[in-house]
């Protein structure tokens, strides 16, 4: 606790040192988690392009989300804001738009017709009292299902549509007991990822809504959940020993060596098969398993941007909004990452074959679904965590397990 | 003896800072975390006073519950396994063997790693898949089974284990530093009447030497309190919530979950803890002081 406040107070101290007051010229001061290569060459792409517009990009990257949207809002609380500041798609700036720390980028968005453009789920995330307060730049699918082409079809198996024809793949590759049927990484976020994989998957877009929307108590102890949680249980059944504690990316090279059969993780995962020299629908496959209501479920990053004191900054912070979507840059920028872009409207043809299948999935209205993270606040996603973590790795039943969920929805209240 | 007001001014002027400090920074924000977990505050501080619900949330909250088990278990074990292992290493080094100073190095050595790379070492040496576990079962022992760390009922024993082999190096060197302080006619009085060797430990040796043990536990108990990186880096709080701790509580719900209220909460309780269990024995001093 102490040693937190004076890391926040050392901050602010050496920002307030570092940062001349009223640049004249356009100047942006960036805080993102963008660290890793292909990130830092995603956000690149943002830097050149307010470079060319006349602006110095003056890039602040901190390793480690919670680092950096620490930073960032520590500052802007302290009265001495960055110019932009990264966040995940969803609630985490609600305390800065009810403190008024915010400025609101509803000009550039009407100009823009981001809403004609957009999914309505991820307009929703940036939008608060009426005004849109962010910019959404990208969508990351969570839910998908990675699986190597070589190893399925040596079990005679075709790519799974569903939770039951998954279980059924996974049962064969058991039985034949060459590889680990699913690779998975046992750390509590993605322990999460996999229930959430298998809510949207079996329990559908009203289950989805229901537990993270709504936070509808009795659906949590209803048949349906109970189901979703014993598939979610079935599952350990096919991982290894090794899994506890095990990385993702490392959960993601088993099953590209061909050790492992399949993997739910999200599309940063495919960053994984780039680098390893794989050619998506050759190779590997992707898919998002669902029950036909709905289930691509669509998180990603957005900028948010606090008030300035001086119109240099406020000039700055509407430009790097509006060039952000661009469609040039919208492309440019998904290629790096992973991402596909936000908007529906720009060409295509330069993704690969999984990205396309995403972009496929967010034109249908019925398959889009709004991240946990934009359904709930970050400590009821962290109850929820916690619950589901003690799960999946002790002998808690079912029937348990929902007792547990309505809790936590409750307490929530 | 009277001070000129010269003096008692540069007196003043002379502890100022350290006093600013103290009353700022302890007092200033210890009062202030005790504050924000009365309050409902999630993202940012606020100061909606909300009584001791947080209070009652964190002891309904199994997580926490669990991390409060764990620093218990971890304490006992890590305070008496260390100071047993680390007596035992000094008594060892201490019968005049050959390359003393190479040996206290080795065993020093691992105090001197940090607890990121310590929990990390020992990950890969506990995790059956490539570890000690697998080792053995390529070398043909099919049935040997070194599966700790992946299973719950058993991972804070694995944050033990690194941690005894981290500060045992420390309390052996301490212990070391008593043991040479003991006087050699000693031992020849004991040699004299003929005592066995263990006997003279337990019974002279081990009494004389409370100052280096106290050292020790101190020492110790403050690294207990303190745990954070070992279960960050070994396991993560995992599997499931099986080796959280109270400050991996604290940092959590401070900055990823944006639940101040709770945070501060757990690190109240925690203070209070401390508090109680140091007050006693701070209380005996000061009377033993007046004593004199």
């Amino acid at each position: 606790m102490k040693r937190a406040l004076f890391a926040s107070v050392a901050i602010v101290a050496t920002a307030w040192a570092s940062i001349p007051v009223s640049a004249q010229e356009m100047k942006a001061e960036v805080i993102h988690w963008w660290t890793s290569g292909g990130e830092a060459a995603a956000v690149k792409v943002f830097a050149d392009q307010f470079t060319k517009a006349g602006g110095t990009w003056v890039d602040s990257a901190v390793a480690g989300a919670a680092n950096a949207r620490n930073a960032a809002i520590t500052r802007t609380v302290a009265g001495n804001p960055p110019t932009a500041m990264q966040l995940n798609t969803g609630k985490q700036f609600d305390e800065l738009v009810e403190g008024d720390l915010l400025a609101d980028v509803n000009g550039i968005a009407t100009e823009g017709n981001w809403i004609g453009v957009m999914p309505a789920a991820i307009i929703a995330a940036a939008t608060r009292k009426g005004k849109m307060y962010a910019v959404p730049i990208n969508i990351h699918g969570q839910n998908w299902l990675w699986y190597n082409k070589a190893v399925l079809a040596s079990v005679g198996a075709d790519e799974p549509k569903t939770w039951n024809d998954a279980l059924a793949t996974l049962d064969k590759l058991k039985a034949e007991g060459k590889v680990i049927p699913l690779a998975f990484s046992g750390q509590k976020n993605w322990e999460q990822n996999l229930f959430n994989s298998v809510m949207i998957g079996v329990g559908g877009a009203q289950m989805w809504t229901g537990i993270l929307g709504k936070r509808d108590v009795s659906l949590a102890q209803s048949a349906e959940f109970k189901a979703v949680a014993v598939t979610y249980k079935k599952l350990k059944d096919y991982v290894d020993a090794g899994a506890p504690g095990r990385n993702w990316n490392d959960a993601t090279n088993m099953v590209i060596q061909g050790k492992a059969g399949m993997q739910i993780m999200g599309d940063w995962a495919k960053g994984e098969f780039v680098a390893a020299g794989k050619v998506p629908e050759k190779d590997y496959g992707c898919t998002v398993l669902s029950n036909g209501s709905g289930g691509y479920v669509m998180g990603g990053d957005v900028f948010v941007f606090p008030k300035a004191k001086d119109p240099a900054t406020t000039k700055a912070q509407m430009t790097l909004a509006k060039l952000m979507l661009t469609p040039e840059t919208q492309i440019q920028f998904a290629l790096k990452k992973g991402s596909i872009p936000v908007r529906s409207d720009v060409d295509t043809s330069a993704l690969d074959a999984c990205a396309q299948k995403g972009m496929r999935y967010v034109a249908d209205k019925a398959q889009q679904m709004p991240s946990g993270d934009m359904l709930a606040p970050p400590a009821l996603i962290g109850a929820l965590q916690d619950a589901i973590s003690q799960y999946w790795n002790t002998s808690m039943s079912a029937d348990e397990f929902s007792a547990k969920v309505a809790a936590v929805l409750k307490s929530a209240e | 003896m009277r001070l000129s007001l010269n003096s008692r001014l540069s007196a003043i002027s002379a502890l100022l800072p350290a006093l600013l400090v103290m009353l700022v920074v302890y007092i200033g924000a210890t009062s202030w975390t005790v504050w924000m977990s009365l309050t409902n505050s999630r993202m940012l501080p606020n100061n909606n006073f909300v009584g001791l619900r947080q209070y009652a949330m964190l002891f309904n909250n199994d997580r926490w519950i669990t991390s409060v088990h764990n620093i218990v278990i971890y304490g006992v074990l890590l305070v008496s396994l260390a100071l047993l292992i680390g007596f035992l290493l000094a008594v060892a080094i201490d019968q005049r063997v050959r390359a003393e100073d190479t040996i206290r190095s080795i065993f020093l050595y691992p105090y001197s790693m940090s607890f990121v790379v310590t929990g990390l070492v020992w990950q890969w040496l506990l995790n059956p898949t490539l570890g000690i576990q697998h080792v053995l079962r390529s070398w043909g022992f099919e049935g040997a089974t070194f599966d700790w760390i992946v299973r719950p009922e058993t991972a804070i024993y694995c944050l033990v284990i690194a941690g005894v082999w981290q500060a045992s190096g420390l309390v052996m060197a301490i212990m070391l530093a008593g043991l040479r302080g003991i006087d050699d006619e000693i031992w020849k009085a004991a040699r004299v009447d003929g005592l066995p060797k263990w006997r003279v430990y337990v019974s002279i040796i081990i009494p004389m030497m409370g100052a280096s043990f106290a050292t020790a536990a101190v020492l110790l108990s403050t690294a207990v309190v303190r745990l954070y990186d070992l279960s960050v880096a070994m396991t993560n709080g995992g599997p499931g919530i099986a080796s959280e701790v109270p400050a991996k509580f604290v940092m959590d719900h401070l900055f990823e979950r944006a639940n101040i209220g709770l945070a501060t909460a757990a690190a109240t309780t925690m203070l209070i803890t401390v508090i109680a269990v140091v007050a006693p024995y701070l209380y005996w001093r000061a009377r033993r002081g007046e004593v004199r």
